[in-house]
């Protein structure tokens, strides 16, 4: 396991040089540069100020300077948000997503699978329907459709909660949380009915029961865990996606979190900002994807990574 | 029989998901508070009885300030903030009028070259240091070095030696500024410059505290870093979520200044702060969604705002390309077909002014020139453009293709599809719309490699026609239409020498007369200030320039306060 797992670490690498260079390259092929605007700067203070962020010099050379910064985890300075540092935006930016991330992470993965489990087990019967209809209605409705609606109905029409802004309480979170949540349960939901239903359905839960083992324990001994393997392969990069924040979620609740870096840094052609969160996501894929091939492995017995690579 | 019980449902469910539609079937708000009437004490102050007890102030701010740095920011929500901050030689009253800022009063030599400020010996920084006419030299000598990269440091081009020290020829020291003494600060103009008083509220003119940037360098603005001269100081900045500034109490008229604490906050999304503004959350709004008019219109009256704004939406023509180089009659029977009113009564719909013209009216020294066209009717108009349009040689059997571009946002997509369809009814123009990501947009109207047909809209960065008709010299970096006039240019440098007023007025009238009859914009509309502002929100006025200074302000008790005898509403 051990020899596996480092492996899979040094294989992460190469992934990010490739997708440092490929990302480095194309947004610098985008028309128009970080400094224009409306305005237009006298031409010796352009030039000034693309010295003094290194863009006067030939391409490969920022991009080696770049390479030689980040491997000393500087993501250098913002060129918008002129006063912080990219990795002064991402460390402000990073624990809010996170928070939002994992908090609704966990409402979906609770939510989704209990529904999801209790729909397979009424499988075909209004239940199973009524739930599912849900579900596809989650899935469905766009989140940029959901949040105004549940601002409007939470925050302008009954004023329970805030309609937007950010703090660390639960008045705050509880509404970005839920937005991000709900068509999260709804695939969850489905993922686990639709693979529940084929478990129980194998022939070893056929014999399991036919041993007289009481339902409750055959649903939760041996039919759930391997029921959760296609839930876990579909929680790494949706992992890794949420905690990276949502660009309209962060919009309609007024967010800071790095989802709009992405959108934002782009438009501004904020080089070194779009730069920094395409790494931080390509780091996170990254490690949930090796934490679910670790998962896998310990909810299905049949895997085992060192033996059977050894001998390949 | 079990499927269409379940598609009723899904049928339900869904309608009652889309019912709320956010336009007019949206519940009513709460109702907005009333305000106490106010009395004001002997000295124009509201007497305190009629004050709330919070003077808190929630501003709606636009987008992230790029900078708090006042030599280096740019954008309407950044100088919004530096002007709360710090304070310029000059400031302005709530209606807009230029009055005494750092500076009590000031002399003005007779040619009009020499301007000398004698500083309000009360002025202090945040730290209670003097501010000193020292700290004006040192800062604009900063604003001119090249290596600061001031994106508005052409504000101070006025000043003797300024361009000679930008392109890096004379070292900043040799900027035409001199400290008399602590409290009185000289500068030296190239040219008469009439308008210079107003650029001295812009916050490129600073001043900036020097030791708080030779110890922090680029962290200067950082909260606990950042000190300033203005009413406020900063005491918290959380990137994308608010800015907050509390009142200066070493601020020369920190007595005068009644709210408290400001809380800027950013929004991307004009929507996100409407429902901010609806749920109560802000007294301020930086714009209003503009799809909402009639909504706010029944339903927030008392709140909604509107007012005009110091700039013009139009379009304008590559003059350096097919097919509009050298086609006069052909760029003025495009600018005849199109019928302003129905794009500011049907599309923008806030009050508009639809216009022939380039600088926006409100100024207090300028009397425009009206082109013939205005004064006809657009059915009288519409023949002309025919006419035109004929003489330039396209027909209906030969008409103009032509690409209008213009960058992403539903409002210029509307305008410009209106644009064309007025095109085409008229003159059976073909019109081919396209949009472009803002970046991509402005480099190639700079380029002007592409462009054919394309948006443009310009806000005057100071109070005078001249900020509108500089673009169009041959040599401004924001000419993208390409105009070169050897007699337009000599008009503007005529205008900057001139010391006259009236003459000089006259050279500006005419300046415009020029451009407009060359042909080289399509005026459309002028742009209006649109916000929400909580009606027990005073002190602040409408002005063209749209400067609204907190200090200026106060929040008075709803009735409902009053009537609760101070019980709190929170």
């Amino acid at each position: 396991m051990l020899k596996y797992s480092l492996r899979r670490l040094a294989s992460a690498i190469p992934t990010l040089f490739l997708l440092i260079t490929v990302a480095f390259f194309l947004i610098r092929i985008a028309p128009g540069g970080p400094f224009d605007s409306e305005r237009a700067l006298p031409p010796e203070i352009e030039a000034n100020l693309a010295a003094k962020y290194h863009l006067d010099e030939p391409l490969v050379f920022q991009y080696a300077r770049y390479l030689w910064q980040i491997a000393r985890l500087d993501f250098g300075p913002s060129f918008h948000y002129r006063d912080w540092t990219v990795n002064d935006l991402i460390l402000q930016g990073a624990p809010v997503s996170f928070t939002l991330g994992i908090l609704a992470l966990a409402i979906a993965l609770v939510v989704g699978v209990l529904v999801g489990a209790w729909a397979a087990l009424r499988q075909n019967r209004p239940g199973d329907y009524a739930v599912m209809s849900f579900a596809m209605i989650g899935i469905s409705i766009p989140n940029f459709v959901m949040a105004p609606l549940l601002i409007l109905l939470f925050a302008i029409t009954l004023g329970w909660l805030p309609a937007g802004g950010w703090e660390y309480t639960p008045s705050r979170t509880v509404l970005p949380v839920v937005t991000l949540a709900l068509p999260m349960i709804a695939y969850i939901a489905r993922i686990t009915r639709g693979s529940m239903i084929e478990v129980l359905h194998s022939s070893y839960i056929r014999t399991v029961r036919a041993k007289g083992m009481p339902e409750k324990e055959v649903i939760l001994r041996h039919a759930l865990k391997p029921a959760l393997l296609p839930v876990i392969s579909y929680l790494g990069p949706a992992a890794a996606a949420i905690m990276t924040g949502s660009v309209v979620v962060e919009r309609i609740f007024t967010i800071p979190g790095i989802g709009t870096y992405f959108v934002q840094g782009a438009l501004n052609r904020d080089y070194t900002l779009v730069m920094g969160v395409v790494i931080l996501y390509g780091m996170l894929i990254i490690l949930f994807n090796f934490l679910v091939d670790l998962l896998y492995a310990w909810l299905d017995p049949r895997i085992h990574y060192d033996d059977g690579e050894a001998e390949a | 029989m079990k499927r269409g019980a379940l598609s009723l449902l899904l049928a339900t469910l869904l309608a009652a998901c889309g019912a709320p539609a956010p336009d007019e079937d949206a519940p009513r708000p709460p109702r907005l508070p009333v305000p106490m009437e106010v009395a004001f004490d002997d000295d124009g102050r509201p007497l305190p009885e009629v004050l709330a007890d919070e003077q808190v102030l929630y501003r709606g701010n636009g987008e992230e300030p790029q900078t708090l740095d006042p030599h280096l920011g740019e954008g309407v929500p950044t100088a919004n903030i530096l002007r709360d901050l710090f304070e310029g030689l000059t400031t302005t009253a709530p209606d807009g009028r230029i009055v005494p800022g750092a500076a009590i009063h000031w002399d003005i030599s007779r040619d009009g070259l020499t301007y000398t400020f004698f500083l309000d010996p009360d002025g202090r920084w945040s730290n209670g240091e003097p501010v000193t006419a020292h700290d004006f030299v040192w800062s604009w000598r900063r604003v001119v070095d090249p290596t600061t990269g001031a994106a508005y440091g052409r504000m101070l081009a006025p000043v003797v030696n300024a361009e000679a020290i930008f392109s890096g020829e004379l070292s900043p020291e040799e900027l035409g500024v001199t400290a008399l003494s602590d409290t009185s600060f000289q500068v030296q103009l190239d040219d008469p410059t009439p308008y210079f008083l107003g650029l001295l509220t812009h916050p490129t003119t600073y001043p900036v505290f020097r030791p708080a940037l030779e110890e922090h360098g680029s962290m200067h603005v950082r909260p606990g870093n950042l000190v300033s001269n203005g009413a406020y100081r900063l005491t918290d900045w959380q990137v994308r979520s608010r800015i907050v500034l509390e009142r200066n109490e070493h601020f020369r008229d920190a007595d005068n200044v009644i709210i408290e604490r400001v809380v800027f906050y950013p929004f991307e999304d004009e929507n996100t702060e409407f429902n901010r503004f609806r749920a109560g959350d802000l007294h301020w709004t930086y714009q209003v969604p503009s799809a909402q008019f009639s909504w706010l219109k029944s339903n927030m009256d008392e709140a909604l705002k509107i007012s005009p704004w110091f700039g013009t939406y139009f379009f304008s023509f590559n003059l350096t390309r097919e097919p509009f180089e050298d086609s006069l009659a052909l760029r003025q029977a495009l600018n005849l077909a199109v019928d302003r009113e129905i794009i500011t009564e049907r599309v923008t719909r806030f009050g508009e002014m639809p216009t022939f013209n380039l600088v926006p009216p409100g100024l207090p020294d300028y009397e425009p020139y009206e082109p013939e066209h205005a004064a006809w009717t657009q059915a009288e108009r519409e023949d002309e453009a025919r006419r035109l349009y004929r003489q330039a040689g396209y027909s209906e059997s030969q008409p103009l293709t032509v690409e209008l571009r213009y960058n992403t946002s539903e409002n210029h997509r509307k305008i410009a599809v209106a644009i064309a369809a007025m095109w085409k009814q008229t003159l059976g123009v073909r019109t081919r719309l396209i949009n472009e990501e803002f970046r991509v947009f402005l480099q190639n109207r700079a380029q002007r490699r592409v462009t054919q047909a394309f948006r443009a809209g310009w806000i005057g960065d100071y109070m005078d026609a001249f900020t509108f008709l500089e673009l169009f010299h041959s040599g401004h970096g924001r000419n993208d239409a390409g105009y070169s006039n050897p007699r337009f240019d000599r008009l503007l440098e005529r205008i900057a020498s001139e010391r006259i007023p009236a003459k000089r007025r006259n050279l500006m009238v005419e300046a415009e007369r020029m451009l407009l009859d060359d042909q080289v914009v399509l005026p459309v509309f002028y742009y209006m200030i649109r916000r929400l502002i909580d009606p027990r929100l005073q002190g602040w006025d409408e002005n063209i320039m749209d400067y609204h200074l907190t200090r200026h302000m106060y929040l008075v008790k709803s009735q409902a306060e009053e009537v609760h005898d101070g019980e709190s509403e929170e």
